[in-house]
C-alpha cells in the first residue's frame, strides 16, 4: 500500500515537473532559454504517454494476450521468424524506423520558431506516431507478420491494398529524391565533404569483402575496422581540402554531384547487397546510434542556450525556407519524429517476426517511436542554438534571399535577425569551407549546430573537423536510406509487374533486375535533377511532397488499423486511431489543397507554373534561367497532379474503410477478421517452470 | 561486473548479428540434428551469405 501511494507521488512529481518545462518553453517570451528546459518536458511528456496511454491501449484496446504464442514461437525457422529477446528487438527495430528523417524536418520547421515544431513532436509521437507503430506491430503479429499492404487487401479490400502498395513505392521515389538533394547540397563546392563522402563507398566495398570472404560472418570485428577507417576519411578529406591538386578534383557544381548520385543509386540497386548496401548499412547504424548518443551526452553538459524564437514571423507563410502557414506545413515539414506512415512497413515486416511474447509489443512499437522522436527533438535543438540569422543564412536558397552575400545578408537582417558577412565568413573558415550561404536542405545548418554543441562540449579547435563528422554521419545514412530504397522500390515494381508477366517478376532475372532499377533511379533520378536546377532550391517543393506523402501513408495505415478495431467489436476504442486519422486527413488534404491551388507562387504548383511561363513570355527572364524554365514549369504541373493523386488516394481508402464500417455496424457481411487463431504459448509455461 | 560486462558484450553481439552462426547451430541441434536423415549442419560461410542475402529482402529501413 505504502509502495503504491510512493508510485502515485512519483507519477503526480513527472507530470508536475513536465507541466512546469512545457509551461516555461510556452510561455516564455524575449529571453532565450536553455535547452535541458525542452528536454526535461520531452522526457515528462514521454513518459506519462508510455505508463499511461500506451499501458492503457496495451491492456483495454489490443488486449495483448501474454499466454498467446508469436508467430516467431510458431514458425521458429531459424531465419526469418525467431524468438528474438526484446531488447534486441527493441535495438533492430529502432535501427530500422530512426533515418535521416527526423533530422531534417526538425531544422526545416525551425524557420517557424522552436514551439511548434517541439509541441508537434511530442504530442504527435505520442498521440499519433508511437500509437500508429504499436497498434499496426500487434495486428501484424496477430497475422503472422503481414505486411500493411496484404492487410490492407485482407481487411478492407482489394482496393485499399493496391493503395497502400502505389502509395509505398510513390513515397520512396520522392523520399529518395529529397534526400539525394540534401546530400548535394551538403557536398556542393565542398571538396573536404565530397571526398569524405566518396571514400564511404570503398570503405563500405572493403567492410563487405571483409565480412563475406575473409572473416565470414565476424560482422562486429569488419564494423569496427569500418568505423576507424570512415574517422580517418573525414581526417583524411580535411588533408584533400588544403592539397593544391586534389582539391579541384572533388570541387563540383551541383548538377554533377546529383549525376554521380544517380549513377551510384544505380550501381548500389544492381550489385549484390553483402559488397555495399549491407556493409553500409552495418557502418551507418553504427555511426547513428553512436552519434546520437554523443549528441545527448553533449547537450546534457553542455546545456546550449536556445537562440531561435519560440514562434517567428514566418508563421504567416512568407518563410525562406519553404513558403507555407504553420498550419498545415508544420505538420507536413515534422513527418517523421512526429508520425511517420513508413514505419508501418518496418512494423509489419521483419520486427513482428521476432517477438518472443505479445507483451513486448508495448516497447518495442511504443517506446521505439518515442526514442526516435526524441531524436527529432534532439534535431530541433541543435537547430535552434545557432543564432537565427546564421541559421537562416545558412538554410535559405538563392532564389530567396539574392546570390550576393552582402544582399543575402541585408534581407536576413531586414527580417530582424543580427548577422553579419564577416560572421559567415569566419563560420564558414572555421568549419573548413568555401561559403555557408545558402546550403539548403537541413544538413550543413545540422551539422554546423552539431559541430558547436560537440565543439563546445569536447574541444573547440576541432569545429571544421566536427562539422564534416556530422556531414559524413548524415551522408552514410542517407546513402544508405538512398541504397536500400531504390533497391525495395525495385523488389515492388518487381513484385507488380510480375502480375503481367512471370519472368520480369524474378528477383534475381538480371534483365528484370537491370530494367526494374532504371525505372526507379530515373524516377527519383529525374526529381532530384530538377530539385537542383531550382533557383528557389527544390526542398522547398521536395519536401513537402515528401511529408504529404509519408502522413498519407500513416493515414492509410490507421485506416487500417481503425477497420481492424470496428470489425473487432471494438468501436468504442476505434477513436485511439480514429482521431490521429481525422486529424492527418485534415492536415494532408489542406496541405495537397494549398500545395496545388494556392495563389501564392512559393506555395501553390499551379501558381508557380503560371507565373514562370507569363515571365518566360514576356521575356522577364535572364537567359539562363529562361533555359531551365520549361522545365521547371512542366514539373510544377506533374508536381500538381501527383499531390491530386496523393490525395485521391488517401479518400479512395478512408471511403473504403469507412464502407467496411458501416456495413459491419448495420449487421452485413464484411470481409473476417485474418486473425490467426490462439495458440498457447509454450515459451511462458517453459518460463513459469523454472 | 566483469559479468555485466560479459552481459552487455553478449547483447551487442546479438544486435550486430555477429553470434547469428552460433544462433543457428543451436536451432539445427535442436530441431534438426536429431531427425532422420537430418542435413548437415552449414559452414560459417555458407550460412552467413544465406543469412545475409535474407536479411536484405523487402523494406528494412526508413526515412
Amino acid at each position: 500500500m505504502m509502495n503504491k501511494n510512493l508510485k502515485i507521488i512519483a507519477w503526480l512529481a513527472v507530470a508536475l515537473l513536465g507541466a512546469f518545462a512545457l509551461a516555461g518553453i510556452a510561455l516564455n517570451r524575449g529571453e532565450s532559454i536553455n535547452a535541458l528546459w525542452i528536454i526535461t518536458a520531452a522526457v515528462c511528456v514521454y513518459a506519462l504517454g508510455y505508463r499511461f496511454y500506451s499501458a492503457w491501449i496495451a491492456a483495454k484496446v489490443l488486449v495483448i494476450d501474454e499466454t498467446r504464442a508469436t508467430p516467431a514461437e510458431r514458425l521458429d525457422n531459424g531465419r526469418d521468424f525467431i524468438p528474438t529477446n526484446k531488447w534486441i528487438v527493441f535495438g533492430h527495430h529502432f535501427a530500422a524506423i530512426a533515418g535521416p528523417g527526423p533530422l531534417i524536418g526538425p531544422t526545416l520547421a525551425a524557420q517557424f520558431g522552436y514551439l511548434p515544431g517541439t509541441l508537434w513532436i511530442l504530442i504527435g509521437a505520442v498521440l499519433g506516431g508511437a500509437v500508429q507503430d504499436m497498434v499496426i506491430l500487434f495486428f501484424s503479429t496477430r497475422r503472422n507478420g503481414r505486411s500493411l499492404g496484404q492487410m490492407a487487401r485482407d481487411e478492407i479490400g482489394a482496393v485499399g491494398g493496391t493503395a497502400a502498395l502505389i502509395g509505398t513505392f510513390l513515397i520512396m521515389i520522392i523520399l529518395i529524391a529529397v534526400l539525394g538533394l540534401v546530400v548535394v547540397n551538403a557536398m556542393k563546392h565542398s571538396p573536404w565533404a565530397t571526398s569524405t563522402v566518396a571514400a564511404t563507398i570503398p570503405i563500405a566495398m572493403i567492410v563487405g569483402i571483409y565480412m563475406r570472404n575473409i572473416r565470414p560472418g565476424r560482422v562486429l570485428e569488419a564494423s569496427i575496422i569500418g568505423v576507424v577507417l570512415l574517422l580517418l576519411s573525414v581526417w583524411g578529406g580535411g588533408w584533400i581540402n588544403n592539397h593544391e591538386s586534389l582539391r579541384p578534383l572533388f570541387d563540383h557544381d551541383g548538377l554533377p554531384l546529383a549525376f554521380a548520385i544517380i549513377v551510384y543509386g544505380f550501381a548500389a540497386a544492381v550489385l549484390p547487397v553483402w559488397l555495399l548496401l549491407a556493409p553500409r548499412d552495418y557502418l551507418s547504424t553504427f555511426m547513428k546510434l553512436g552519434t546520437i548518443l554523443l549528441l545527448a551526452i553533449a547537450i546534457v553538459i553542455l546545456r546550449p542556450e536556445i537562440h531561435m524564437p519560440a514562434v517567428t514571423q514566418f508563421v504567416d507563410g512568407t518563410g525562406p525556407i519553404f513558403g507555407g502557414k504553420l498550419f498545415p506545413f508544420v505538420f507536413i515539414t515534422i513527418a517523421c519524429g512526429a508520425i511517420s506512415g513508413f514505419h508501418a512497413l518496418i512494423a509489419s515486416g521483419t520486427t513482428p517476426k521476432l517477438l518472443m511474447n505479445e507483451r513486448d509489443i508495448r516497447m518495442i512499437g511504443y517506446g521505439g517511436m518515442l526514442l526516435e522522436s526524441f531524436v527529432a527533438i534532439m534535431a530541433m535543438i541543435a537547430a535552434t542554438v545557432l543564432e537565427p540569422g546564421i541559421f537562416f543564412a545558412i538554410n535559405s536558397p538563392a532564389g530567396v534571399v539574392g546570390k550576393e552575400a552582402v544582399d543575402a545578408i541585408a534581407k536576413i537582417n531586414s527580417w530582424g535577425f543580427a548577422v553579419t558577412v564577416e560572421q559567415m565568413e569566419q563560420l564558414a573558415k572555421d568549419m573548413g569551407e568555401t561559403t555557408l550561404f545558402a546550403r539548403t536542405g537541413g544538413a550543413p545548418s545540422l551539422a554546423v549546430g552539431m559541430a558547436s554543441i560537440f565543439g563546445s562540449a569536447f574541444g573547440k579547435h576541432l569545429l571544421a573537423l566536427w562539422y564534416h563528422f556530422a556531414i559524413m554521419f548524415e551522408a552514410i545514412f542517407i546513402l544508405t536510406t538512398l541504397d536500400a530504397g531504390t533497391r525495395v522500390g525495385r523488389f515492388m515494381l518487381q513484385d507488380m509487374l510480375g502480375n503481367f508477366n512471370k519472368k520480369l517478376g524474378e528477383t534475381s532475372y538480371m534483365p528484370s533486375v537491370i530494367f526494374t532499377s532504371s525505372v526507379v533511379v530515373a524516377g527519383w533520378g529525374y526529381f532530384l535533377y530538377i530539385g537542383v536546377i531550382d533557383p528557389n532550391g527544390g526542398v522547398n517543393i521536395l519536401w513537402p511532397l515528401f511529408g504529404i506523402a509519408n502522413q498519407m501513408l500513416a493515414a492509410i495505415a490507421l485506416c487500417v488499423a481503425t477497420g481492424i478495431l470496428v470489425k473487432s467489436g471494438k468501436l468504442k476504442y476505434a477513436w485511439v486511431t480514429g482521431l490521429p486519422l481525422l486529424w492527418l486527413v485534415v492536415v494532408t488534404t489542406t496541405a495537397a489543397y494549398e500545395k496545388i491551388f494556392s495563389s501564392d507562387i512559393r506555395v501553390g504548383f499551379l501558381a508557380a507554373a503560371n507565373d514562370m511561363s507569363a515571365k518566360l513570355y514576356s521575356g522577364a527572364l535572364p537567359p539562363e534561367k529562361a533555359a531551365v524554365a520549361p522545365q521547371l514549369i512542366f514539373n510544377q504541373h506533374l508536381d500538381a497532379y501527383l499531390t491530386m493523386f496523393f490525395v485521391v488516394v488517401l479518400w479512395v481508402v478512408i471511403v473504403d474503410m469507412l464502407r467496411l464500417c458501416v456495413r459491419y455496424l448495420s449487421g452485413k457481411q464484411v470481409l473476417k477478421l485474418s486473425e490467426v487463431p490462439h495458440e498457447p504459448s509454450r515459451l511462458v509455461e517453459d518460463w513459469v517452470r523454472d | 561486473m566483469l559479468k555485466k560486462l560479459k552481459h552487455v558484450w553478449h547483447i551487442i553481439r546479438r544486435l550486430a548479428g555477429d553470434d547469428a552462426y552460433e544462433q543457428y547451430l543451436k536451432h539445427h541441434a535442436e530441431f534438426h540434428a536429431a531427425t532422420v536423415d537430418a542435413p548437415p549442419a552449414l559452414s560459417r560461410k555458407e550460412f552467413f551469405k544465406l543469412w545475409q542475402d535474407n536479411k536484405w529482402k523487402g523494406v528494412k529501413r526508413c526515412c
